[in-house]
């Protein structure tokens, strides 16, 4: 294995340059370090286009394959490349950045755009700091995605926490130190026991590698070695996603982060927790990820209806979206763990769409706290008769949460229900009702924000500028357009799910009454 | 089946172009408020022209199922679902339907919304909802056709909820979509259960490709779709969201939940008639939830004073007719879909002339505060009247024919419960003359009840124009629907044949008279109870437990209340508590135990080297436990 495509090398490496120099900069220099990030994360979106486009999704599972030595002695490689699940969601974590950047441009300006009320002591926060911690993220973000070392990769999963600690902690709502901590340490927890499993899985395994592609060529013996590597792995990610009942740290960060960052950690941050299962817990452990299988479909079900009822309960607009992500994750981990094509690649769609359907309905409810500095929902009202333009995007982007038939989120949805209902009737049906929940709390919160008698307060609100619209539109066009074509990220997915699954050993049921053709017109 | 030829391959864009003028209205901003409203409201016009030009197009070849592919939609291994659209003589008496009687009511619109500032944003709605419906009933399968079945109630929700600002009206139109979303899992488990057994969603196969259903999966089918039917039909038990969509402008009401949206479930179970002839069962659970809710609607009607609640109510009521009808089965389906055709005109009729009345009215909607109004109001109060007439059933006006055929058929069902549906079914044409007589009385005729501030004065002519039309059609629209049989024999291919019984179970003129008594009893009831006395502006207090249970709707809504909502509610606080008191509270309470108190994990600068050594120390001993596990294997 000698390939040295520095495609995704350069790929990684570019927004780490970019935040090398936003850093560099000066604290006056504050409007340029954002138009520096500004380009440099579009710069890195053009770039992932490229190599989008050019990826063959009838060539090999892996793609633009680049690696070096790095550390001789146990054989960790610089390894980068991509299958079609890590680049949709690389993709849709690049196309995120520069909207988060647009629509935090003011965020930290103490009059217009800030989420809070000036206050009298009014702490000073560095601009600059702020948008090269964002393409910092970016970096570690891109790098846990392409990482093919699992190595490499704990070292990328590890860093990610970081300059998300600092977006949290130094950036974020009043609550932000304890939101901070909270996350850290649900962090390195999980983070400690993938360290952990890291390690067994290279002591134990035949290959003494830690290259991806040579793991999934030898799988290990099913032994009970096996499953705890793989509870270390799943517990890691599991934290991350989050999967409910390791879901507490993601509202009080969510709810602290600053909407912008909210996006990137829920949008992005979190698919590497549900990306993990697919790309290391399924083809690495095989025989335990079915060992394990059924009460992980449980868990996700549970999440499904118990983070919906949360979500409806909340006053706090941004815990709200973060519980409704929990309930979301829960669609996710289901589709993963039918071990089925259709839930498979449900469950990547999902997550790309969540990305951005969450990333935009995050940075709208950051817009308007920005123009009502609370949380609370108690504090708006009527605001559609003084902002229709950010109503009606708050709309499209709370009924892409609820995923909308016609949405790209009805789509891997109802991929992953009938994924799920093919080997699983029960749990289906029961994640199905989810929708009815989904509806309430996208629709209830809409209601007490939007409609109803205007506020006094909500008089006083402007409506979106260009630069705001800039920032979610092309995230809602998106969503719409892949709603009703969603066909050229499906057919991108769907060969790495299939590969997948032969991993685990699985193949789809057959229908009862089902034509021979396997019913392809 | 064949493909589309000639301007049939062109049938996309009948959701196209009203979907183009949607997103052109939605996002011009207040620049299109001038011309926007024309825009909406004549767009129809075309498009009726089209669906017109469709008919006929169909109508002169021999094999009148034609598909139209578009593309490969969904793709994923054994799931493969493709974009098309299915020209029928189902889905094309649907378009007819929505874009003429749909045209009708928006060329309605531009004049009852002229004053209104909102205009363009209510025809962006609007064009929304007639895509949307018109997807919905052209989908060739059952994915694609959840689209426009949401589609509509998207539209639906949106409208309702119109007037935002009343809280009224934002809460109606939440109600309104969370009652669908309860269908919709009824319709999303239907599709699943298509897909785990036959490997398909389209209808070519299924409902045309001769597949043999077994009893418990067509039943299980069945039993879903119906489920989904009736949410969006606002039948039992889903059936109180549908009076209170009257918050959303009259158009709207007379359109979305009377002519067209409220009937697609009735569409669905018609569409779907290959899965229900599978199974009786699933066709007589269809039945009695046609008869209890034309039962509950007719009741529920008697007891508001609402002008447009009474008319929801008796939407409610007829859509029961028609699910009995479809529920019959076999050769009764054609019969199902002339009454909802015939349905179409006349509700809409009605609904338009109400509109005209709270035109004049300064948007009142109390029938104690109106009366009289025949003077000053005659077009409206005409075509009001062509609507009363054809919906009590009066001789030779269309409910006449299609209604009246309902109700012949369920008692040739046969048998206990051939009789029991039938005397439903009667007695519901009973109320309804009762009911409508009421609303005829109380807001046309007697004397002038207005407020001080009212001047009552006929519509403009774009107003009453559609208006006449639809009432044109109440009175005649029936007899030519059922004349000669030929829209029953234009639908054999798509819901089989009608099928004429030889021994009626009642001789059928002995059947006619019959229908009639009961109905010129209702009429009487009600003028006796409403047209001789004076009508007080205050409900009467101290009436009977009959009409306290019609005003409260059944106490249906009570009940929904006590044991859905409040549980709900009790369920989700109890839940957050949970979350935030045991969850987290076990997290912070462990993070306590070995930090030294919670307020040492916020004070995070003075705790943070400790919990984080903590933190390392609990992952160590993580690892030593995994690496002693993996050594003693």
């Amino acid at each position: 294995m000698s390939q040295h495509n520095p495609a995704l090398l350069i790929l990684t490496a570019l927004p780490l340059v970019g935040a090398l120099a936003v850093f560099s900069l000066r604290e006056a220099q504050a409007k340029l370090a954002k138009q520096l990030s500004l380009a440099v994360s579009l710069a890195v979106l053009v770039y992932t286009m490229v190599v989008l486009f050019s990826f063959d999704t009838k060539g090999d599972r892996f793609q633009f394959v680049g690696s070096w030595t790095w550390i001789k002695a146990f054989g960790v490689h610089l390894a980068f490349g991509v299958d079609g699940i890590a680049l949709v969601l690389t993709a849709m974590a690049v196309l995120l950045v520069p909207a988060v950047i647009l629509a935090s441009w003011n965020a930290l300006d103490s009059r217009a755009g800030s989420e809070e009320a000036a206050t009298a002591s009014g702490r000073r926060r560095s601009v600059k700091n702020y948008f090269g911690l964002i393409l910092l993220l970016e970096f570690f973000m891109i790098g846990v995605f392409t990482a093919m070392d699992v190595f490499l990769f704990y070292v990328f999963f590890e860093a990610m926490l970081v300059p998300m600690y600092f977006i949290i902690g130094s950036f974020g709502g009043p609550r932000r130190q304890y939101a901070a901590m909270k996350f850290f340490l649900y962090s390195l927890v999980g983070g400690l026991l993938m360290l952990a499993s890291v390690i067994g899985l290279y002591v134990t395994s035949s290959v003494k590698t830690f290259s991806i592609s040579e793991l999934i060529a030898h799988p290990m013996p099913d032994n009970t070695t096996q499953k705890w590597l793989f509870l270390g792995f799943f517990i890691a990610f599991a934290i991350k996603a989050p999967l409910v009942p390791f879901h507490t740290w993601l509202p009080d960060a969510g709810a602290e982060a600053p909407a912008g960052g909210a996006a990137l950690l829920v949008g992005v941050l979190d698919k590497v927790g549900t990306f993990g299962f697919l790309r290391y817990c399924l083809p690495l452990f095989p025989d335990a990820s079915r060992y394990f299988a059924t009460p992980v479909l449980i868990l996700s079900v549970i999440g499904i209806l118990y983070a919906a009822f949360l979500a409806i309960g909340q006053r706090d607009m941004k815990r709200l979206v973060a519980y409704t992500s929990v309930a979301h994750f829960g669609f996710i981990g289901l589709g993963i763990f039918a071990f089925t094509t259709q839930g498979g690649t449900g469950a990547v769609l999902y997550m790309v769409n969540h990305g951005f359907s969450t990333g935009a309905l995050f940075i709208v409810v950051g817009l308007l706290i920005a123009r009502g500095k609370s949380r609370n929902v108690d504090d708006y009202g009527g605001a559609a008769k003084v902002t229709p333009i950010l109503s009606g995007m708050f709309l499209l982007a709370g009924l892409s949460a609820l995923a909308l038939p016609g949405m790209s989120t009805f789509v891997s949805e109802f991929l992953v229900l009938v994924g799920t209902f093919t080997r699983h009737k029960g749990l289906a049906v029961l994640a199905t009702t989810g929708i009815i929940l989904a509806a309430i709390y996208v629709l209830y919160l809409y209601k007490r924000t939007f409609q109803g008698p205007v506020t006094e307060k909500v008089t006083r609100f402007h409506d979106l500028n260009a630069r705001e619209v800039f920032a979610v539109a092309p995230l809602i066009a998106l969503i719409v357009f892949l709603g009703v074509y969603p066909k050229p990220v499906l057919d991108v997915i769907n060969p790495a799910v299939k590969q997948t699954l032969v991993n685990v050993h699985k193949s789809d049921p057959t229908p009862k009454y089902g034509t021979a053709a396997g019913g392809t017109k | 089946m064949t493909t589309a030829t000639g301007i049939q391959s062109g049938v996309w864009l009948l959701v196209a172009i009203p979907a183009l003028s949607a997103a052109v209205l939605l996002l011009a901003g207040k620049r299109a408020d001038k011309w926007g409203p024309w825009l909406g409201g004549l767009i129809t016009v075309p498009l009726f022209g089209y669906a017109l030009a469709l008919f006929f197009s169909v109508k002169g070849q021999h094999d009148r199922e034609i598909d139209k592919h578009l593309f490969s939609w969904i793709p994923v291994a054994g799931f493969h679902v493709d974009a098309g659209m299915l020209l029928d003589p189902l889905s094309i008496i649907f378009i007819l339907l929505i874009t003429g009687v749909g045209g009708l009511i928006h060329i309605y619109a531009i004049g009852y919304l002229s004053h209104d500032e909102g205009a363009r944003r209510f025809f962006g709605y609007f064009n929304l909802f007639v895509a949307a419906m018109l997807l919905l009933v052209l989908a060739d399968s059952y994915l694609l056709l959840y689209v426009g079945w949401e589609g509509v109630g998207l539209t639906s929700y949106l409208l309702i909820s119109y007037y935002y600002n009343r809280n009224s009206a934002a809460t109606a139109g939440n109600k309104a979509f969370f009652a669908n979303r309860v269908g919709d899992v009824g319709l999303s488990l239907a599709i699943m259960i298509m897909f785990a057994y036959f490997g398909r969603t389209d209808y070519a196969h299924l409902l045309f490709g001769n597949v043999q259903y077994t009893k418990g999966v067509a039943a299980a089918i069945g039993l879903m779709l119906l489920l989904g039917a009736c949410g969006k039909s606002g039948q039992f038990p889903l059936q109180t969201w549908l009076p209170d969509a009257m918050e959303g402008p009259t158009p709207v009401s007379a359109l979305i939940h009377a002519a067209t949206m409220v009937t697609a479930g009735v569409y669905l179970i018609a569409r779907s008639a290959a899965i229900f002839e599978a199974s009786q069962a699933t066709r007589t659970v269809v039945t009695i939830i046609g008869a209890i809710t034309l039962l509950y609607g007719c009741i529920a009607g008697c007891g508001q004073d609402d002008l447009k609640r009474v008319l929801a109510n008796s939407t409610v009521s007829q859509i029961g007719y028609m699910f009995l009808a479809v529920g019959l089965g076999k050769g009764v389906f054609a019969i199902g879909l002339i009454h909802l055709l015939g349905h179409g005109f006349f509700k809409a009729a009605l609904f338009l002339s109400a509109g005209s009345v709270m035109h004049a009215m300064n948007d009142r909607i109390d029938m104690r505060r109106f009366g009289g109004l025949w003077r000053v109001m005659p077009i409206t109060f005409a075509v009001f009247g062509c609507g009363y007439l054809a919906i009590i059933g009066f001789p030779f006006a269309t409910g006449f024919w299609t209604k009246d055929k309902i109700i012949e058929a369920a008692f040739d069902k046969g048998g206990t419960s051939g009789y029991v549906l039938g005397i439903c079914a009667l007695l519901g044409a009973g109320i309804t003359a009762f009911y409508m007589t009421r609303a005829l009385v109380m807001t046309f005729l007697g004397e002038k009840r207005w407020e001080d501030d009212v001047h009552p004065h006929e519509a403009p002519r774009i107003m009453t124009w559609p208006m006449l039309a639809l009432g044109a059609l109440s009175l005649v629209g029936g007899w030519l629907l059922i004349a000669g049989g030929n829209v029953q024999k234009w639908l054999e291919p798509s819901v089989g044949p009608s099928i004429e019984v030889g021994a009626h179970t009642i001789n059928k003129w002995v059947l006619v008279a019959i229908t009639l008594v009961v109905v010129a009893m209702g009429v009487a009831g009600g003028w006796v109870a409403f047209g001789t006395r004076p009508v007080p502006v205050t409900p009467p207090m101290g009436v009977s437990p009959v009409t306290t249970l019609s005003r409260r709707n059944l106490f249906a809504d009570a009940f929904n209340e006590a044991v859905l909502m409040r549980p709900g509610q009790w369920l989700t606080r109890a839940l957050v508590f949970f979350d935030n008191r045991g969850v987290d509270g076990v997290v912070n309470g462990a993070a306590a135990g070995f930090g030294g108190g919670s307020a040492r994990l916020r004070r995070m600068q003075n705790g943070f080297v400790r919990s984080y050594a903590l933190s390392m120390l609990a992952g160590t001993i993580a690892v030593v436990a995994v690496l002693l596990a993996v050594r003693f294997q």
